[in-house]
Formats: structure tokens, sequence, C-alpha cells
């Protein structure tokens, strides 16, 4: 380490190779233009090189890339949701987890840890029933257990909850894993800049051009860019770049804060979840407790930080776990959540011809990375949804279909 | 602790009131259907300064509150009837 240190501070030269190139000038004109760098959009750029064959590609950041939800999310992956268009396409996004690392040659921390939703009310018990239902319906592995079960995956949890939330089941989901969510930006980042895409950091989009009900092209904080398709992957800041093209659309910006104690030895085998305490809560590979809670209560467009939040969550950690008291918050954050009523995406070919949104992604959206990029890939290339996004179409609200899924989304709505 | 001005208690945490949403005009009760859709779902989600809905809980006083949603600074707040510029539709 000490020596790896002294290797960049004497070398004049950056002797690490880099993941991906530094453009420089913007082109004239692109095939397709990506607004934002995270992994959703960077996902969506490697499967349009690599499976449809359309390189000339601009993905382009205001920021830096990862440095947005794809970098304050809390990592959890499962598909154990509620709605049978919900299950189906979570569940290709955890089967495309499984060999992205060897896709990548890169290391992801995947890590399978198993997934528990606590269950402290009959109510609660009662939707866990069904969510398990669904899902084993749908061929995804998960299954109502006991308290006792709870105990044996992790002997620390004090059942009773302080006395005053006893757990009573849980719904267990054993494919729920974790992985690094860096690596996964960088990941596709590098396999699309192999394979010719441009990504443009520090590079704002100002304005879309739209003439006659099509996109013909988009302005930036570095000129301007004509190209026929945009894909719209920007989470929290999805209304601001709806509003350019005329888009009307449910969308509403919430923070979503989260925070990890210093680093310890690892104890905490499994993913739990408690939507009554409002808790996820995992151990990352490097000893940290990643967790997060329930959304912030009002609109919002910051990542500011709030110790309401920290003085919150703890007090239900330490329900959970007592002898967590002396463990210390190293670090809080928050992202911007961009909410739908539905608490589903909103996804696909939108009334503006060439103007593409992966959007709504809330607090659900790291985990439908790989997914994303392959059917917002599809749908881009073909000018067509693809059949696992059809349930997730910005016109649904008009239609009066909805795709709840607020059962098995999120914590503490 | 963020407070908040109630036009009826004062200044209050925040962690009293209850959030609801822009104030918004409801469309006539003959509109379409597309109207209708619209207005239950759409919002304006982009950043600025909005007038919203706050509710203060244990005095049961809906109010209007003036926020810049980007900064998260209230500018003013003021009772339903109450406003210089009359009532907000």
């Amino acid at each position: 380490m000490a020596y790896q240190l002294l290797r960049f501070a004497l070398s004049s030269r950056h002797p690490e190779p880099r993941m991906f190139r530094q453009p420089g000038r913007l082109r004239d004109t692109y095939d397709a233009v990506i607004i934002g760098a995270g992994g959703h959009g960077l996902a969506s750029a490697y499967y349009l090189a690599r499976d449809h064959g359309m390189r000339n590609i601009a993905v382009l950041e205001r920021g830096y890339l990862g440095g947005g939800n794809t970098g304050r999310n809390t990592t959890i992956i499962r598909s154990n949701y509620l709605t049978p268009e919900g299950v189906a396409f979570y569940d290709e996004s955890v089967r495309l987890w499984q060999d992205l690392a060897a896709d990548f040659d890169l290391n992801l921390f995947y890590s399978n840890r198993g997934h528990f939703t606590l269950a402290h009310t009959d109510s609660a018990v009662r939707t866990m029933r069904w969510r398990a239902e669904v899902n084993k319906h749908l061929g995804v592995n998960s299954e109502l257990v006991g308290p006792e079960d709870v105990k044996s995956a992790c002997p620390q949890i004090d059942l009773s909850c302080g006395g005053h939330a006893p757990i009573l089941g849980a719904l267990y989901h054993a494919p729920g894993a974790i992985a690094r969510h860096d690596a996964v930006a960088w990941g596709y980042g590098r396999g699309a800049d192999q394979r010719g895409v441009e990504i443009h950091q520090q590079t704002e989009v100002t304005g879309i051009d739209v003439e006659g009900g099509k996109v013909k092209g988009v302005n930036t904080s570095r000129g301007y860019i004509s190209t026929p398709k945009v894909l719209c992957a920007v989470a929290g800041f999805t209304p601001r770049v709806t509003h350019m093209v005329g888009l009307r659309t449910p969308i509403f910006i919430h923070p979503l804060q989260a925070m990890v104690t210093e680093p310890m030895k690892p104890w905490l085998d499994t993913i739990l979840v408690s939507g009554s305490l409002h808790i996820y809560v995992s151990q990352s590979a490097r000893g940290e407790l990643v967790m997060g809670a329930s959304l912030d209560p009002y609109e919002l467009h910051s990542t500011r930080s709030t110790l309401d939040f920290v003085e919150g969550l703890a007090a239900h950690m330490l329900d959970m776990f007592p002898f967590l008291s002396h463990a210390r918050i190293n670090r809080q954050w928050a992202g911007m959540a961009d909410m739908t009523p539905d608490f589903a995406p909103i996804m696909g070919k939108t009334p503006v011809e060439g103007f593409y949104l992966d959007a709504g992604w809330g607090t659900w959206g790291f985990k439908a990375t790989p997914v994303c990029g392959k059917t917002m890939s599809y749908t881009v290339a073909n000018d067509r949804n693809h059949p696992l996004i059809e349930g997730f179409g910005l016109a649904r609200f008009e239609n009066y279909q909805l795709t709840g899924e607020k059962g098995a989304a999120s914590v503490g709505h | 602790m963020k407070l908040l001005n109630c036009p009826v208690n004062g200044s209050r945490p925040v962690s009293e009131f209850a959030y609801g949403g822009e104030v918004r005009a409801m469309p006539p009760a003959d509109c379409t259907d597309p109207q209708w859709a619209d207005y239950v779902f759409h919002r304006s989600g982009i950043p600025g300064v909005k007038v919203e809905w706050w509710y203060h809980i244990a005095s049961g006083t809906w109010f209007y509150a003036e926020r810049d949603v980007s900064l998260d600074r209230i500018l003013r707040t003021w009772l339903p009837g109450e406003s210089p510029e009359g009532e907000i539709r």
C-alpha cells in the first residue's frame, strides 16, 4: 500500500491504466445522446454498443461519472417485488448480475447474502405472504419464515425490537445480494468506452432541440450536438430534463438519506429490512454497516444531510441491535430520488419522437441497472418498447393503469 | 433543528408539521378524463419557489407556505384567506 502510494507520488505519468478515455471536443453529430453517466446511462451505452452495433454515442454528464444516485444508494439487489411486471423485470436483472463481473473482467464485490424483510404486524405478515406467493408463482425464490429463522440467520438480533415491535415473521429472499456500486459504473463505463462510446464528464445539457414533435439535437455547456435520439437517465434531475421537451410527468423529488458506521469485524451476514422500523441494513465488504431509511418527508432538490435522520435511524437500529450503542457513525449523505405515485419506474418511448425516458427510479434503481441497460438499449435501437418494460410506460397514468409496487419497493411509505 | 413559522402557533420544529404538496387549481367537474388524470398524477417537479400546503399536526392548522424547494428556505407562511394577493386557487 505504502509502496503503491509512493509510486503515484514519484511518477510524472499516471502509473495505473485509466478506466476510460477523456475525449476532447464534442463531435457535431451522434447517432444517440445519453444524458447521465450513472449506472443506468452507462449500461444503456454499453449494450447499445455491444448488442445493437450503435457506437457513435455520447454520454453526457454534468458532474462526474457515477457521482449521482449510482454512488449514493445502499447497493441492495433483489427481485422479491409484488406485481408480475415488477417481479419479471427485477428477476431478469438479478440473473444479469450473476455474470456481470466476468463480462467486465472487474471485481464487483457481488456478495450473495440472503434478504429478510421483517414483519412486525399481522398486516405486514399478510403482505409478506402475498409477496412470497407472487414470487414463487413467477419462479423467484422467496419464502415466508418465522422469527426463529431470523434468529438463526442473525443471532445478534433482539426479536422483540426493544419490546415494542416484536418480529412475527419475515419474507426470506435467498438471492438477495449487495455489490460495489462504483465498480458497476466503472465496469459499464470502461466496456462502453472500449467499444467507441464517448463519455463526456463536466458537460451539462442546457436544452433539447425539438422540432415538429421530433428530437433534433441537444444544447450543452460545451456547444450544440445534432442527434435524432436522446435517452434521459438522470434520476433526481429528470423533471428538469422533461421540462426542456415540454413533457408533463408525475415525478416529484424527495431526498433519500443514508449513513455508515465505522468498520467492524464481519458479523452481519444477511441483509435486513424492516418497513415498520424504517430500516435497511447490510455489512459492506470493508465492514461498515450501510444503513438507509425512508424518504425525507417533503420535496427538496438538494443533497443536504440532517441530524434528525441520524437520530431517527440510530434509534431504530438500537431497537434491533442494542449492542451497537457504542458504534460510531462514519459518514452520512443523501441522493435526490425521483419518485412516482405507484413506486414503479417510468421507462420507454414518450410522446416526443426520439426522446426516451429511464426515470422514476426513486429509491429502487441500483438493482435494476443491468436490466435497464438491456431494455433501454433495445428500446432506443429499435424505437420500440422492450416487452419487459411495457408495464412501466408514461402513458399508464393518463390511462389509469398503475403498476402498484408501493408494498415492495421501499420502507416506511 | 429546522423551524417553520406556523401562522397560529409561531415558530415550531418542522417535525411537528406535515407536508401537503404544492397548491394547485382543481379542474372543473365537467373536465375531460386526460385533464383529470393530469390533475391527479402530474406535478411540476422542477425546482423553484413554490406555494405549498403545510399542516401543523398538534393544532390541526392547515396553512400556506411559500418555499424555495432548492434551498429549503421558507419565505413566508399565512392562513387561507389572509393572503394580501387574495386566495390562491
